[in-house]
């Protein structure tokens, strides 16, 4: 806790010291310190998952913790979120290597007629942050774009986001023809954005609002663990 | 001395503009159409837009140019057009307001670049301030009286601004937008707000709140600034309710009669510009402007009584309380 101990040497911690560290390192947006210590916990011979879903995964659900709380804000989850992704860079190829189960793919995009982006980038920072992978579409998609990918990239989860009242509805339109399709329930859909709530996304057959990218994050998770659980 | 500036010190309260997007869209702006464009491709209908405002009592409005900046337009592959279309967007607004036959404000919108400035995101502040730098003379040139910096989050943003601003010499305003638990999307609180703009080498003629959650949200951000002591005039420009979804509509739920209780409340609890936001139209502001003209000032209101008549808060604290969420506790570093 002091100052004294700032020269602490994270190879000398034990793995339950070093993944409370690596939570605090996180938290702090340590990008260093959390690469370095992936690399220990690798040479200790922990699986490329355990690492992932223990100390990062977890670590990023305590920030998410405190942003939903309002106790941090958005530039701290990022620079979180940008220390999670040194993490992940080492681990990626191993997991790929190892076939371990990806916790999930995520498409995402503002939808037709709407260029506001910010709290989109925000979404697909803190999903990538959180160890999703994630497909940006961008600004102002028809909906064939968002069906051409959910399908192409073999997407869980597709998010959508409208930062205007009159683009809002047009999200329905995306749903509404996955249901025609009859692909709607093979895919997860989470909707957000400023003018939006709870009651429109059920209006529309979402699966869920999600009032900020913390809880986009929870959502997601909460929902790819009961997809898994169906299999 | 600037318009504003003049027009401050004759004034204890002048009603600024309303909604730019919603009525855009009112006349038939196609979702995912650049606004700005219209500057150059609709001029008529950008010119009824002012007139709205104008018609309806505002003393300033704001020119078709929120989304003005490079950053922005490359979104519609018009980023070599910064300097035309804010030009333009001043030029129509000097027209009307010239032809109004009364003092109104022409105030050049700049909003956000949309970019997360750096450590935290990849815009540096140099570019930022080129950026601001070529969107303000644009406006300038076009006849604009002031510079309106709105619905900023960072306030990294808001000091590149307050820079570009200074290096073109226009005198300027600025607004943040507090839309998350009482905080801008960064985190800064109402307070920390004031003690920014304290900072600024190039002091702004106003500064305050815009856009956000609700009308008592905007009440108690004015509540927060009032706190936090300054000598600037403050502004209080709010959006018209909350959107509702009612069977495949969307509509704003705050009422003209809402907007004009709204007004007076804003007034008194310390804001001297006073307009509207997201679903403001132009019958908003005239009962605005008759709620401002037969209401007497009045005390601030308190938080309870914004509460009972605009609605209850988005939060229940918003980081001005001096109630400090409990930090978590770290093994190293502080």
């Amino acid at each position: 806790m002091s100052d004294e101990e700032d020269d602490l040497i994270l190879s000398e911690l034990n793995d339950e010291e070093l993944v409370l560290q690596m939570f605090d390192d996180l938290y702090d947006g340590m990008a260093e310190e959390i690469a370095e210590s992936v690399d220990i916990l690798l040479e200790r011979k922990w699986l490329p998952y355990d690492i992932l879903t223990k100390a990062l995964v977890e670590g990023m659900r305590i920030v998410g913790i405190d942003f939903r709380d309002g106790i941090l804000f958005v530039p701290e989850v990022l620079l979180a979120a940008g220390a999670m992704k040194r993490g992940m860079k080492i681990l990626k190829p191993l997991l790929i290597e190892s076939g371990a189960p990806q916790l999930g793919k995520m498409v995402i995009g503002t939808v037709k007629g709407d260029i506001h982006d910010i709290g989109k980038n925000l979404v697909a920072m803190m999903m990538e942050g959180a160890g999703f992978e994630v497909v940006d579409l961008g600004i102002n998609n028809p909906v064939e774009d968002y069906l051409a990918a959910i399908k192409e990239e073999k997407a869980d989860i597709l998010g959508m986001s409208a930062l205007l009242t009159t683009t809002m509805p047009y999200m329905k339109v995306v749903i509404d023809t996955m249901i025609a399709e009859g692909i709607r329930d093979d895919y997860i859909v989470l909707v957000g954005g400023a003018p939006l709530n709870e009651e429109f996304g059920k209006a529309i057959g979402a699966d869920a609002y999600c009032r900020d990218a913390a809880v986009a994050v929870e959502t997601a998770k909460d929902y790819m663990a009961r997809k898994h659980n169906q299999l | 001395m600037d318009a504003l500036s003049k027009l401050l010190t004759e004034r204890q309260w002048i009603l600024a503009d309303g909604a730019t997007g919603t009525n855009l869209f009112a006349m038939g702006l196609e979702a995912g159409e650049a606004p700005e464009l219209w500057n150059v491709d609709q001029p008529a209908k950008v010119r009824a837009l002012y007139n709205g405002s104008i018609n309806a009592g505002s003393d300033i409005f704001l020119t078709n140019s929120f989304g003005g900046t490079a950053s922005r337009l490359k979104l519609h592959n018009a980023q070599d057009r910064v300097h035309e279309l804010n030009r333009v967007a001043a030029e129509i607004g000097r027209e009307a307001a010239d032809a109004s036959g009364r003092s109104v404000i022409v105030a050049g919108s700049v909003g956000p670049t949309g970019d997360i400035m750096e450590p935290v995101g990849g815009l540096s502040h140099t570019s930022a301030v080129e950026m601001f730098e070529e969107q303000a003379s644009g406006l300038m040139a076009g006849g604009a009286d002031v510079l309106w910096l709105e619905t900023i989050s960072a306030p990294e943003e808001f000091r590149a601004a307050a820079e570009a601003f200074a290096n073109v010499g226009a005198p300027w305003l600025g607004s943040m937008s507090f839309d998350t638990a009482g905080r801008t999307m960064m985190g800064v609180t109402s307070v920390d707000m004031v003690s920014m703009i304290k900072e600024i080498p190039n002091q702004p003629i106003a500064f305050g709140a815009n856009c956000g959650v609700g009308a008592s949200d905007l009440l108690r951000t004015i509540l927060g600034f009032v706190k936090e002591k300054s000598n600037l005039p403050i502004i209080a420009k709010g959006n018209a309710g909350i959107p509702k979804y009612h069977d495949g509509h969307i509509h704003y739920d705050g009422t003209p009669e809402l907007m004009g209780q709204y007004a007076v409340m804003a007034r008194n609890s310390g804001a001297k510009i006073i307009g509207g936001c997201c679903g403001t139209m132009p019958e908003h502001l005239v009962s605005m402007r008759e709620a401002l003209e037969n209401t007497a000032i009045t005390s601030a209101s308190t938080l309870a009584e914004v509460e009972a008549a605009m609605g209850g808060f988005s939060s229940a604290d918003d980081g001005t309380s001096g109630v400090a969420p409990p930090k978590r506790e770290r093994r190293r570093r502080k």
